[in-house]
């Protein structure tokens, strides 16, 4: 069921949510989080698609928030939705005016009381989100450096304010990847020396990964510009020979090990819902993600 | 050019790190022999699950999947009855460049279990995959074969050297299905028979049940939580009640079932395996090790009642009316002798003889053609000592209870009174419920996925080990004795909740069943 509230105010929304979860038998209970979209009117469709489709693992209240006119007359639209393609409820503001200097005073009402608060931009994001007013709400802030105009740039910014708590959905996108490396280093390639990363230019993910693979095997990581899609080779050179895990189409990766066949693997490339469920999955601070971060602003002082 | 220097250096692989949780664990590269490949649960469940399993990038590139059976088959067939289960079955999305790693990967071998060529062929065709796929001599063999089957395929196994690991590299495990033996003696022969050829810690016994979440999510409400642990013992409980009903009758089973019964195919492994997760201690850890031996120790406590008559019961679906369909009664099935003794319904009283439980009854009941489907644990707690209510004021108040839904509709409930709203102080029953069901479903993976990735990564604590089949056994075979000469079994109406005399069973304690 779907409300639509005009010139409205917090309480008023806070309200229209309350009857139509009743009217729905009472939904509320099953939520285990705030998810609160920072997004414009042109992406918040896809945005709030992405979140809906989150709901069915992850059930919970979507607050999305966009900000309209920055100038004239302080306003605030609502439409509340519950019980609709998703099991959790789902609120849109339309910000006016000088209100948007004080969204958290919006936000903040129509939480659900004791349960996780997720902040995500899913295109600009504040330089430091963790100093953002509606940044300090969440337990977890979720950013796209992809989404931005200069990825790499963004990254430093992001490990310059770094707090527990941040992350990155360029980092979620090297977690299928990580996985198969790690999986390749379960069996014991012998000593590896040299490590390289071959991935389109200005790919926020490849950065994340060569620093982390820096950090983790300490050796030299280098890092090489191919014509993508995305992430198309790592490799290991060791000194049982060189192990290459090659991914041309975006689809589906080669893993080739001295004395080996050539094995395939599916390496698909995952949509935002996907990510964004696998960043929902855990909520306490993700650390490695933070140390390839620091590992990554090491290396440019480096250069 | 690039060199870090954040970071400590752990022994092993540099890449995993505990923290890192967006790591899952991925099984090494191996091949998994499937026997028995043609029948239901490999296509409804096995198949589908290695599929969700790949597609989620738990299996490793070169995993490979060898199908043996009677048919007169090649790769292609095999391939095409699992891509037609992995698109009818499946519950992650369907994708071409995972399926194309899977396909790849997917060999069969045609011939007959008695037949040592065909397995000189399969050796071989192992042998190969090794050296196509890079899957290093690691292979697990499921057995979804029928148990009479079993000694002829695991002495082939043996026979073949595809078991051993003398003078090979990597590992062997074989999974094996329920049933586990049909009596105490029969279990220790399949373990003898097991054991010549694979060590304990190899062999892998499926209870589906044991990889289900809520079964998982006994342990977590259990023991990652303050709130339930002080009261789950006599001096709150009443009692408890495992149930695990079906709507259905026995199908096309009837050569299984008739002469096995509820009782063996149910209660001696879903329904105790439920009971010792219920009343077990808190492990030291959940390492296969420490889990098995509480449960292990919650199962030798187990007492059966003292008169047989009185705390069992029995039955027999009959012809009626199930669901708005009229069904036959179990005697008329296909494949069942008019004057079959079999159980169809079996209801067990049983008592845990340790501190924390004496004097608390578990009810064990399990049936066919029985009203509805579902599993459940209710732990039924104790009535309030005193009520300072008029008498009529809470005539309405039962005793609380915390239900945990096994299936279908996975989840917690918890039972108490709450006041009517209203002028007057009238309490009612009145349900707060977690659903599992409603909103993990879809992305909850199947109890299958995970137990087929624990055989693959060699991970074991959600696998009942022998000892614990052994002590089932003991806990059944007393009341199986008894049953075998008290006449036949009671019969009760299909749709029906079961016999009277279940429900007399419970009534000669004050108690009463859950109604389905």
């Amino acid at each position: 069921m779907r409300t639509e509230l005009i010139d409205t105010t917090a309480s008023s929304v806070r309200h229209a949510l309350m009857r139509a979860c009743q009217q729905m038998g009472g939904l509320t209970t099953g939520v285990v989080l705030n998810l609160v979209v920072m997004t414009d009117e042109g992406e918040q469709y896809d945005a709030m698609k992405a979140a809906s489709q989150v709901g069915r693992e992850h059930p919970c209240q979507v607050l999305g928030v966009i900000a309209r006119k920055l100038q004239g007359p302080r306003r605030l639209d609502a439409e509340v939705a519950v019980g609709e393609n998703s099991p959790g409820q789902m609120v849109l503001l339309r910000i006016y005016g000088e209100l948007n200097q004080h969204v958290d005073s919006v936000v903040t009402p129509l939480l659900v009381p004791d349960t996780p608060v997720v902040i995500w931009w899913p295109g600009r994001a504040p330089q430091a989100p963790a100093a953002d007013p509606l940044g300090l709400l969440g337990q977890r802030r979720i950013t796209d450096v992809a989404a931005s105009d200069d990825p790499p740039r963004r990254l430093l910014q992001l490990a310059a304010g770094y707090r527990p708590g941040d992350t990155d959905l360029a980092w979620a996108r090297t977690t299928s990847w990580r996985s198969l490396l790690a999986a390749t280093l379960d069996q014991p390639p012998g000593e590896v020396y040299e490590a390289t990363v071959s991935a389109e230019r200005d790919n926020p993910s490849a950065e994340l990964m060569v620093a982390w693979l820096a950090g983790r095997l300490l050796v030299p990581v280098r890092r090489e510009v191919s014509d993508g899609p995305g992430v198309t080779e790592v490799n290991f050179l060791t000194d049982g020979g060189k192990i290459v895990i090659s991914r041309a189409d975006g689809r589906t990766a080669t893993l080739s090990r001295p004395g080996e066949p050539d094995r395939y693997v599916a390496l698909h490339r995952r949509d935002i819902a996907e990510l964004l469920a696998e960043e929902l999955r855990r909520l306490d601070p993700d650390e490695v993600y933070g140390e390839a971060l620091a590992t990554m602003a090491a290396i440019d002082r480096q250069e | 050019m690039s060199s870090g220097q954040a970071g400590i250096r752990l022994p092993g692989n540099p890449l995993r790190d505990p923290r890192d949780r967006r790591i899952p664990r991925v099984a090494e590269p191996c091949v998994l022999v499937m026997f028995g490949v043609t029948g239901d649960l490999a296509r409804k469940k096995l198949l589908p699950a290695i599929y969700d399993l790949a597609n989620r990038g738990l299996l490793p590139p070169g995993f490979s999947l060898v199908g043996f059976a009677r048919r007169e088959w090649h790769d292609q067939d095999f391939a095409k009855l699992t891509y037609e289960a992995v698109r009818e079955h499946a519950r992650t999305h369907f994708r071409d460049e995972v399926w194309e790693q899977l396909r790849e990967g997917i060999k069969f071998v045609s011939g007959e279990f008695s037949d040592p060529e065909a397995f000189d062929r399969l050796a071989e065709c192992v042998n190969d995959l090794d050296s196509e796929r890079g899957t290093r001599g690691n292979r697990a063999f499921y057995l979804s074969v029928p148990p009479n089957q079993f000694p002829v395929v695991v002495g082939q196994l043996d026979r073949s050297g595809l078991a051993s690991t003398a003078n090979a590299r990597g590992w062997r495990r074989v999974v094996i299905e329920k049933p586990f033996g049909h009596d105490l003696s029969s279990a220790r022969d399949l373990n003898d028979l097991l054991a010549t050829v694979f060590p304990p810690h190899s062999v892998f016994r499926i209870d589906h049940y044991l990889g289900k979440e809520t079964v998982q999510n006994l342990l977590a409400l259990r023991f990652a939580n303050t709130l339930f642990e002080p009261i789950w013992n006599r001096g709150y409980v009443d009692h408890v009640q495992i149930t695990m009903a079906e709507d259905i009758g026995i199908g096309s089973r009837a050569g299984y079932y008739d002469g096995i019964g509820a009782a063996r195919d149910v209660i001696q492994n879903h329904l105790l395996q439920l009971l010792a997760l219920t009343a077990m201690e808190e492990p030291v850890s959940f390492a296969a090790d420490a889990l098995r031996a509480e449960k292990q120790k919650a199962l030798s406590a187990v007492q059966i009642p003292d008169d047989l008559a009185e705390g069992t019961a029995r039955g027999q679906y009959a012809a009626g009316w199930q669901g708005g369909i009229p069904v036959q009664g179990f005697l008329a099935e296909d494949g069942i002798a008019p004057d079959s003794v079999t159980e169809t319904y079996a209801a067990i009283k049983l008592g845990v003889d340790t501190r924390r439980w004496a004097g608390v009854p578990f009810y064990l009941r399990t049936g066919k053609r029985l009203a509805t489907r579902m599993t459940e644990i209710a732990v039924i707690f104790q009535r309030a000592p005193h009520l300072p209510f008029n008498a009529t004021d809470a005539r309405e108040l039962g005793e609380n209870a915390l239900v945990i839904r096994v299936q279908p509709d996975e989840g917690v409930t918890l039972r108490f009174g709450s006041k009517v709203p209203g002028s007057a102080m009238e309490v009612r029953d009145v349900n707060m419920d977690f659903a599992y069901g409603e909103s993990f479903t879809e992305s909850s993976p199947e109890a299958y996925e995970r137990l087929l990735l624990d055989v693959l990564i060699g991970d074991p604590p959600l696998f009942p080990g022998h000892e614990e089949v052994e002590l089932s056994w003991k806990i059944l075979d007393p009341i199986e004795s008894f049953w075998a000469d008290a006449g036949r079994p009671e019969p009760y109406l299909a749709g029906s909740a079961g016999p009277a005399s279940a429900d007399a069973m419970m009534a000669r304690d004050g108690r009463s069943w859950r109604r389905l």
